[in-house]
């Protein structure tokens, strides 16, 4: 059988592609964008028509993919784990309102945060909602649950998460596809009602969720990815979630001397847990993330000891695991080879030789000496390297969009002058409502909107609003004269002195538009040429 | 047959693509492989790493245990010392000897390359000097390739099998200027191990 080489994302493109699926619906994030790119290059998604474009952000995204349900056929929505923060709203109100087409949220962890802000666990989203959640141990199961993912939720009636995390999104193993499934034929809901949550009907939605959930529970017990494998040795029971279960073989070479629940599906099963913990001594649980199933097993009052695992430092409490921090927790050598010498220095990532948003920084440096340090409130992107040295210019960056609203409080509190910079796709992902609560208040800030024309840090993705800014910005209500577009190169640093030094003067909203194409995304686009 | 293989360079210099020519290879052969990459926030010129594995048997882990690889295979020197805890008592660092500066603090030149000579087996090659002489600077990478081949418990002629198939869609030239990379590369290794 012919095997593919597939990274952990692509697995679950080609898995939903074969699953049916008429459209991805996603704002990109890493570790989870090369889901979507993989299915925008996909010759079969192609001729199908499979929707595939890039949404604003991650609530646009879920609440289209929604919609596509409600007309009856199958979709995926797939964000990193805080873009599920953004889309949280809709995510909750569905498992209420259920589905008709099948419909799986893909969210992408980020445990040791490689690229992200925080490294929050998204399975507890899936337990808040009170839907299945898949987990995946390989890839050759992100393929089978995105693939079968869509009847799994047309089963169960509500939309279906699937969890990965970094390693899994990011790592390449052979894959045996299925055959591909026929779309779904437009349909509308057969009930008028269910995707109404006014009150009284809400509340019968939520019995029905409600009453579900012994199903849910069934659906795990007998599910093909969750699995008891017994051993020999009951000094220990072992619950490996996700992709610890292969930190746990490869430290016995597969054959593990103790009983073991391999738990791919949640809710737990929990036959399946009752009997580990009935057969064995002590349980050690290996979960990627936040201690979620050791909470579970311990609640409240178990102070047995008895249950082992990140909370009580049988394993680090944060971070992502490993093969020898599992090897470690299980009391086995770990071989370690030679020390790093002390002549190897860090590189931390840097923005690119050429790269705009550096001009944009050093006038911007120049121009705010005389107020002192501490004003520039900043956002998400490649521009967050200003952080860094040799710029250092910003103060902050805490979520998508908070930069023109913190700008705005700390205004409101008297700072003077109180300056936002955010990116073009974060503006347009979530900068405009921000931006009209300052308008509406007649905010004294300066607003740099730094447009590389591109959605730069996660591989250079069409940006959502390229070509309006200035007339979103108009249209908002921002006055037109304090509205200036520049081009950020070397020889226009004094006139961007200039201007930034006049606008951080005047007294209201000013917006600062630095705009040049992002260069790797030119160089792309002019190797793609040749 | 087992091979776990650190691959470490910059992120911006490709070492994806080395990867990609063993991932060919082995698949071609029916042999298992795991490959953990890094996308994200270090491909802006931070430290990248990927860890191959390629078996007979069925591999778990997408990450190789420390001590056990049996090769760290680098496109710059400081990074091939990043990894030596993973790195096995016997096994082998092959590295480009050409810097890649993009910080300040960038050590000493010597100081890095005393303490690649210090390890106890290791390949330090000109990549980059060899592929311009190959007639391409752009085919340094394959030239690593090839100098880590002697290590790499893989036939030759799958290796180079594997570059036919990911460069035939870029011509007969592109094949044979990057098998002649890989042939430089490779007897400079034998050569100098
Ligand atoms: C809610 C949320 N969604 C997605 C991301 C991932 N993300 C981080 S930066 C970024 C791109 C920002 O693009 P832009 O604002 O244009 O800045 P650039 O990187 O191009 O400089 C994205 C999508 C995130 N951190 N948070």
């Amino acid at each position: 059988m012919q095997k593919h080489l597939f990274l952990g994302v692509e697995a679950i493109g080609q898995g939903a592609i074969d699953g049916g699926m008429s459209g991805v619906y996603a704002y990109p994030g890493t570790p989870s964008t090369e889901i979507t790119e993989f299915i925008q290059e996909n010759e079969l998604a192609e001729q199908r028509n499979i929707h595939r474009q890039w949404s604003a952000n991650e609530k646009t995204a879920y609440e289209a993919a929604l919609g596509m349900s409600y007309a009856g056929k199958r979709a995926m929505v797939c964000m990193k784990h805080v873009g599920l923060n953004v889309a949280a709203d809709a995510f909750v109100n569905s498992a209420m309102t259920g589905i008709n087409g099948g419909l799986i949220v893909t969210v992408a962890d980020d445990p040791s945060m490689h690229s992200s802000q925080n490294e929050q666990d998204s399975r507890f989203y899936g337990r808040f909602a009170m839907v299945p959640v898949l987990e995946p141990s390989n890839q050759q199961e992100a393929y089978d649950m995105a693939r079968n993912g869509f009847q799994l939720s047309e089963k169960a009636g509500v939309p279906v998460m699937l969890r990965i995390t970094t390693r899994m999104a990011h790592s390449r193993a052979g894959i045996i596809r299925k055959d591909v499934l026929e779309e779904n034929q437009l349909r509308l809901p057969h009930d008028p009602k269910q995707f109404i949550l006014l009150p009284a009907i809400a509340r019968r939605r939520y019995n029905l969720l409600l009453q579900s959930q012994d199903a849910f529970l069934q659906m795990s017990e007998e599910s093909e990815y969750n699995k008891y494998l017994d051993g020999p040795d009951k000094s220990l029971g072992i619950v490996a979630c996700g992709i610890s279960f292969n930190y746990l073989m490869e430290c016995f070479d597969g054959q593990c001397p103790y009983p073991v629940v391999k738990v791919s599906q949640y809710p737990l099963p929990a036959k399946m847990i009752k009997r580990l913990r009935l057969e064995c001594n002590q349980l050690l649980v290996l979960e990627e993330g936040a201690p979620l199933v050791e909470e579970m097993l311990k609640g409240f009052f178990d102070e047995s000891s008895i249950i082992k695992g990140r909370l009580d430092n049988t394993l680090p409490r944060a971070g992502e695991l490993n093969p020898d921090l599992v090897a470690k927790a299980l009391g086995l050598e770990v071989q370690s080879g030679m020390p790093v010498p002390e002549v190897v220095a860090n590189r931390p990532p840097a923005l690119c030789q050429g790269c705009g948003h550096q001009d944009v920084y050093r006038a911007m440096n120049e121009a705010l000496a005389e107020y002192g340090r501490g004003r520039v409130f900043s956002d998400i992107g490649c521009y967050t390297l200003g952080a860094l040295p040799p710029y250092e210019t910003i103060s902050t960056c805490v979520d998508m969009g908070a930069s023109i609203t913190m700008a705005k409080g700390a205004a409101d509190a008297g700072l003077i002058p109180a300056v936002a910079v955010i990116g073009d796709s974060t503006f347009a992902h979530s900068g405009i409502t921000g931006l009209l609560d300052a308008v509406n208040e007649k905010a004294n800030m300066t607003i740099v909107i730094s447009d590389n024309e591109s959605v730069s840090m996660t591989g250079g993705q069409d940006s959502s609003a390229y070509g309006k800014i200035e007339t979103i910005c108009q249209g908002v209500g921002v006055d037109p004269a304090h509205i200036h577009v520049i081009i950020p190169l070397r020889k226009n640093h004094e006139e961007m002195v200039e201007l930034f030094r006049k606008e951080l003067a005047y007294e209201g909203i000013s917006v600062i538009i630095p705009r040049r194409e992002c260069i790797q995304r030119a160089s792309r686009r002019k190797r793609n040429k040749a | 047959m087992k091979a776990d293989i650190i691959l470490a360079g910059v992120g911006g210099q490709g070492i994806l693509s080395i990867a990609a020519i063993l991932g060919v290879a082995a698949l071609e052969n029916d042999l298992y492989l795991k490959q953990a990459e890094t996308h994200g926030m270090s491909q802006r010129g931070g430290a990248v790493v990927s860890h191959l594995r390629i078996s007979d048997k069925p591999i778990a882990s997408d990450l190789i245990p420390m001590g056990n690889a049996d090769l760290i295979l680098s496109v710059e020197p400081m990074e091939s010392l990043r990894y030596l805890p993973y790195l096995s008592p016997l096994g082998y660092v092959v590295t480009n000897t050409t810097p890649f500066v993009n910080i300040p603090n960038y050590p000493e030149v010597d100081k890095v390359m005393n303490e690649i000579r210090s390890l106890p087996r290791f390949v330090a090659i000109d990549a980059d000097q060899i592929a311009k002489e190959t007639g391409n600077s752009k085919v340094s990478n394959v030239v690593m390739l090839g100098a880590a081949s002697p290590f790499i418990d893989l036939d030759f002629e799958k290796i180079e099998d594997g570059i036919r198939s990911i460069f035939a869609r870029k011509g007969e030239e592109m094949v044979e200027l990057n098998l002649k990379a890989l042939r430089a590369g490779r007897k400079f290794a034998e050569e100098n191990r």
